[in-house]
């Protein structure tokens, strides 16, 4: 379908050209995404990338590997079509395509094809489970409405955003460092957060349980996660925390939130911080000194209260208050999960590439060695690239269409950085697994 | 393994380790009776822990509790038969709870949570030898290495409030998959994938190993039963396995403890007043014959002992009636052996315990026998008469015959017991010993009221 279809269905219908292509309105609308779906979504990439090297040709690969994968649409009535599956490149394009999904999820793979899972439950020995997916971890800056004062709710500016990135920082290095994961996919969620796929093997065959340690490795917050934000830190802390605390929390806190959120400017903020530390005599001192007070020093308001009150704690009168000062600093800007997404291999997690149909901003892919340059205000939404479409003439079928647009970057990012690499170190893991079935003398286990 | 209806075939090998990872059923012939009695005492262990878990028992106290329930259920006498005891058990509990989601779910947890506590309550050697047992996926750190990662060792050993490391601390590498708990309390370090495990933190490691080895075990014999053990043995290990995951875990009555012993000259006595019938029946047969074949010995037997009757006393007991048929020479030679047994003075030393209703119900006695339960294997014309001759008025023995011809023997059991004692019996009958021990109760608190 062209532009020209695709708008005829409204009222305001265009006259191709440069000087009316600017007039493609802002938004997001059913006929937007056909035209999206048919001309950009990288429908192949996706397809290559779920099929994790088992597409082609080595007598290892299994062939029903991305059959059993579920695919769930979200179509433009709020009709959910959970267990869509797909036997190949072509059949998922065109679903996708004739049903025009407001929003793709990815399911896991299942031990059998998920749209047949009926006929194989009255089997017996095949039972329906999942069998594989990929590790994901799913951060929304709405989690952070405690600790930002710019924006609240599904709202996001570039003062705020950079707690995103530096979740991405501190998540990223302990799964490459720690785990030893190499094949992550950063996604910008379209609207408020951002998504992480590990789509290693051995990420793709962890356990429930396995998972569950990972999400509550990387936890900090006591009590119930969504009732109590705050942190606690009894003693020294574990490596992974000290690390993320002197690499990436403090010089971000004291760099950066610190003033740009005003974090102690006001009486209402500061009493917040002050809360936070249980030792009376240290509140009260600090208090006394900030009521009613503005600085008259050149310097932020905030740093200079923030210095003030890190010397009382870390002076070494009170024994271990030292500590207080880390609390505060994770609890403003530690990464928030959203752990129940980590934890079980059945989550649902939006495809890279749909489009948020709030925003209209494609779900990019972010680079996590250049987290701090991402600006979510900047991805390309669903109307530009239709204008860029338009301005660059018609061709509508031309392969690799997105390179023209501002789509272009990402595609390439995500070919160069991510699937390339992964599909490289699927047919090598093939390889090796291969070799060792064929050496490996059959286990029998007896009853 | 092999069973057999004989004697069993002793091949014990020397024990290797306490504590076994059972990874092959092990090719012991095992009796019958074994078979049954062992599963039923694991199962007491299992159910103990089980107990223990869902009243939330802290760690340390589930140590205690299993170490406890293991000492109580799992012992033998005979030191080289604990090992056997142990892994027949533990293979014949896997039969009867791997046959479906629910059932391996329940034995994996607990297997798992036994098989934990057991080994943190094992030597350092014990530790040691089941690690090299288990293949695990694990090296020790090399001493240029533990330099190496010595900081970040100490920094977690500070961080979980452990002592700084001495040089010789012993270190493990190991895949971060396979200990999920440590990862989730932060309680090692982590490097590319790897976790740095102290010596003493090996535990989640063998349990992890342990349980997935158990997981993926379970499946297995699930398909060999449905393929193939269920339709073989039908006529043998079927029932008893079909029987055992409902198996009656109440009291065992192996310990008379209320009313201390019983004597040989109130035998005749208390068999009138507070025996159930099928006891009542097998003891007057006994007198009548002089004489009970093997599963009328067994069930009476183990009754007796559990009413209070002491080994010295059965031996008597037994003798005078035997010796009448067949002769005191020969019953000591033959017989006597047995009832030594039953108390656990021969053989495998176990403490064999009463037979619960449950198990009696499933008994299939053959010509000759008279053990069983009346209510289900009597025909319709004797149990009216055994009925009648225990005093049970005729419209009460209506009700009797109406609970046996719908099947609910324990039911047509409790309503003799609420006929003949003119008392409600509100819990049912369960067990002949539980019968007994009621009965008592009401004679007794009917004589203090008399006097
Ligand atoms: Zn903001």
């Amino acid at each position: 379908m062209t532009i020209e279809e695709a708008e005829n269905g409204r009222d305001d219908m265009l006259i191709d050209g440069p000087d009316r292509a600017n007039s493609i309105p802002d938004g997001f609308n059913a006929n937007y995404l056909k035209v999206y779906y048919g001309r950009l979504f990288p429908h192949f990439d996706i397809f290559k990338w779920m099929c994790y090297g088992n597409d082609g040709k080595h007598p290892a690969c299994d062939k029903s590997y991305f059959g059993r994968r579920e695919f769930s649409f979200t179509l433009d009535n709020d009709i959910y079509l959970r267990f869509q599956s797909f036997n190949s490149a072509s059949e998922l394009e065109s679903s996708i395509r004739e049903k025009c999904p407001f929003k793709i999820d990815i399911g896991p793979v299942y031990s059998v094809d998920p749209a047949k899972r009926h006929a194989y439950a009255q089997g017996g020995d095949n039972v329906f489970a999942p069998v594989e997916r990929e590790l994901v971890f799913d951060i929304d800056i709405t989690d952070y409405d405690d600790v930002r004062y710019c924006c609240s709710g599904a709202d996001v500016c570039l003062e705020c955003w950079p707690l995103m990135t530096v979740a991405i920082k501190v998540i990223d290095t302990a799964l490459r460092d720690d785990f030893g994961f190499n094949h992550i996919l950063w996604v910008y969620s379209g609207r408020r957060g951002v998504h992480c796929w590990v789509c290693d093997g051995k990420a793709r065959r962890l356990t429930n349980e396995q998972r569950g340690a990972i999400a509550d490795y990387f936890r900090v917050y006591k009590g119930n996660e969504n009732s109590n934000k705050k942190v606690s830190l009894t003693g020294p802390l574990h490596p992974f925390l000290a690390r993320s605390y002197t690499e990436v929390l403090m010089a971000f806190f004291e760099g950066n939130l610190l003033s740009s959120q005003n974090i102690l400017s006001t009486e209402e903020r500061y009493e917040k911080i002050l809360s936070m530390i249980p030792d009376e005599s240290v509140t009260s001192e600090l208090r006394g000194k900030w009521q009613g007070r503005s600085s008259n020093s050149k310097e932020d308001i905030n740093v200079h209260r923030w210095g003030q009150l890190k010397h009382m704690l870390q002076s070494g009168k009170q024994k271990g208050q030292g500590l207080r000062v880390h609390e505060i600093v994770f609890t403003f800007t530690y990464p928030r999960l959203d752990m129940e997404v980590s934890k079980h291999m059945n989550h649902l997690l939006k495809a890279p590439f749909c489009v948020h149909p709030k925003t209209g901003r494609v779900c990019i892919p972010i680079d996590p060695e250049n987290c701090e340059e991402f600006d979510p205000t900047a991805v390309p939404t669903l109307s530009e690239l239709l204008q860029e479409l338009n301005t660059g003439g018609i061709g509508a079928d031309v392969d690799d269409e997105w390179d023209k647009t501002s789509l272009g970057k990402s595609v390439r990012f995500f070919r160069s950085s991510f699937l390339q690499p992964l599909l490289k170190s699927c047919k090598e893991e093939m390889e090796t697994s291969y070799n060792a079935k064929l050496q490996q003398t059959k286990n029998n286990l007896s009853w | 393994m092999e069973f057999v209806r004989t004697q069993r075939v002793r091949i014990q090998t020397d024990a290797v380790s306490t504590l076994p990872l059972y990874r092959s059923a092990p090719s012991l012939e095992v009796r019958l009776e074994d078979f049954e009695l062992y599963a039923m005492d694991r199962l007491r262990v299992l159910k103990g822990i089980s107990d223990g878990l869902s009243r939330g028992k802290k760690p340390e106290e589930m140590k205690k509790l299993v170490d406890n329930l293991w000492k109580a259920n799992m012992s033998h006498p005979d030191s080289s038969e604990v090992i056997n005891k142990d892994i027949i058990s533990h293979f014949v509990l896997r039969l009867v709870y791997c046959r479906t989601e629910d059932l391996r779910k329940w034995f994996l947890s607990m297997e798992t949570a036994l098989f934990r506590y057991r080994f943190l309550l094992g030597s350092s050697e014990d530790k040691r030898a089941s690690m090299a047992e288990f293949d695990l996926p694990c090296k020790a750190v090399s001493s240029a290495e533990f330099e190496n990662v010595r900081d970040k060792l100490n920094q977690v050993a500070r961080s979980i409030g452990l002592p700084i490391l001495t040089a010789d601390a012993i270190f493990y590498k190991v895949p971060f998959e396979e200990v999920p708990e440590l990862i989730a309390g932060r309680r090692v370090y982590i490097h590319k994938g790897y976790a740095y495990v102290a010596m003493h933190q090996v535990v989640s490691l063998v349990v992890t190993q342990f349980r997935s080895i158990l997981s993926k075990a379970l499946i297995l014999t699930n398909r060999k039963w449905t393929s193939t053990i269920r339709e073989q043995e039908k006529d043998r290990l079927t029932p008893i396995v079909e029987a055992l995951c409902t198996s009656y875990l109440g009291p065992d009555y192996s310990q008379p403890k209320e009313f201390g012993e019983i004597s040989v000259k109130d035998l005749d006595q208390i068999s009138k007043s507070s025996f159930p019938l099928c006891m009542r029946h097998l003891f007057d047969k006994l007198r009548e014959d002089h004489h009970l074949k093997h599963g009328g010995r067994m069930q009476l037997g183990l009754f007796l002992k559990g009413v209070g009757l002491k080994l010295e006393d059965a031996l008597a007991f037994w003798k005078a009636e035997f010796s009448q048929k067949v002769g005191a020479e020969r019953f000591d030679k033959e017989y006597a052996y047995s009832i030594r047994h039953n108390y656990g003075r021969e053989g495998k030393r176990t403490d064999y315990t009463p037979y619960s209703c449950q198990k009696i119900i499933s008994l299939t006695p053959g010509v000759g026998d008279h053990h069983g339960c009346p209510y289900r294997h009597f025909s319709d014309e004797n149990l009216r008469a055994a009925l009648d001759r225990m005093g049970v008025g005729s419209r009460a023995v209506e009700d009797v015959m109406d609970k046996v011809r719908n099947r609910h023997y324990q039911l047509a059991c409790t309503s003799t017991f609420e006929a003949v004692h003119n008392s409600q019996c509100d819990a049912g009958i369960n067990h002949p010993n539980q019968y007994f021990s009621d009965s008592q109760k009401i004679l007794q608190s009917k004589n203090n009221a008399a006097a």
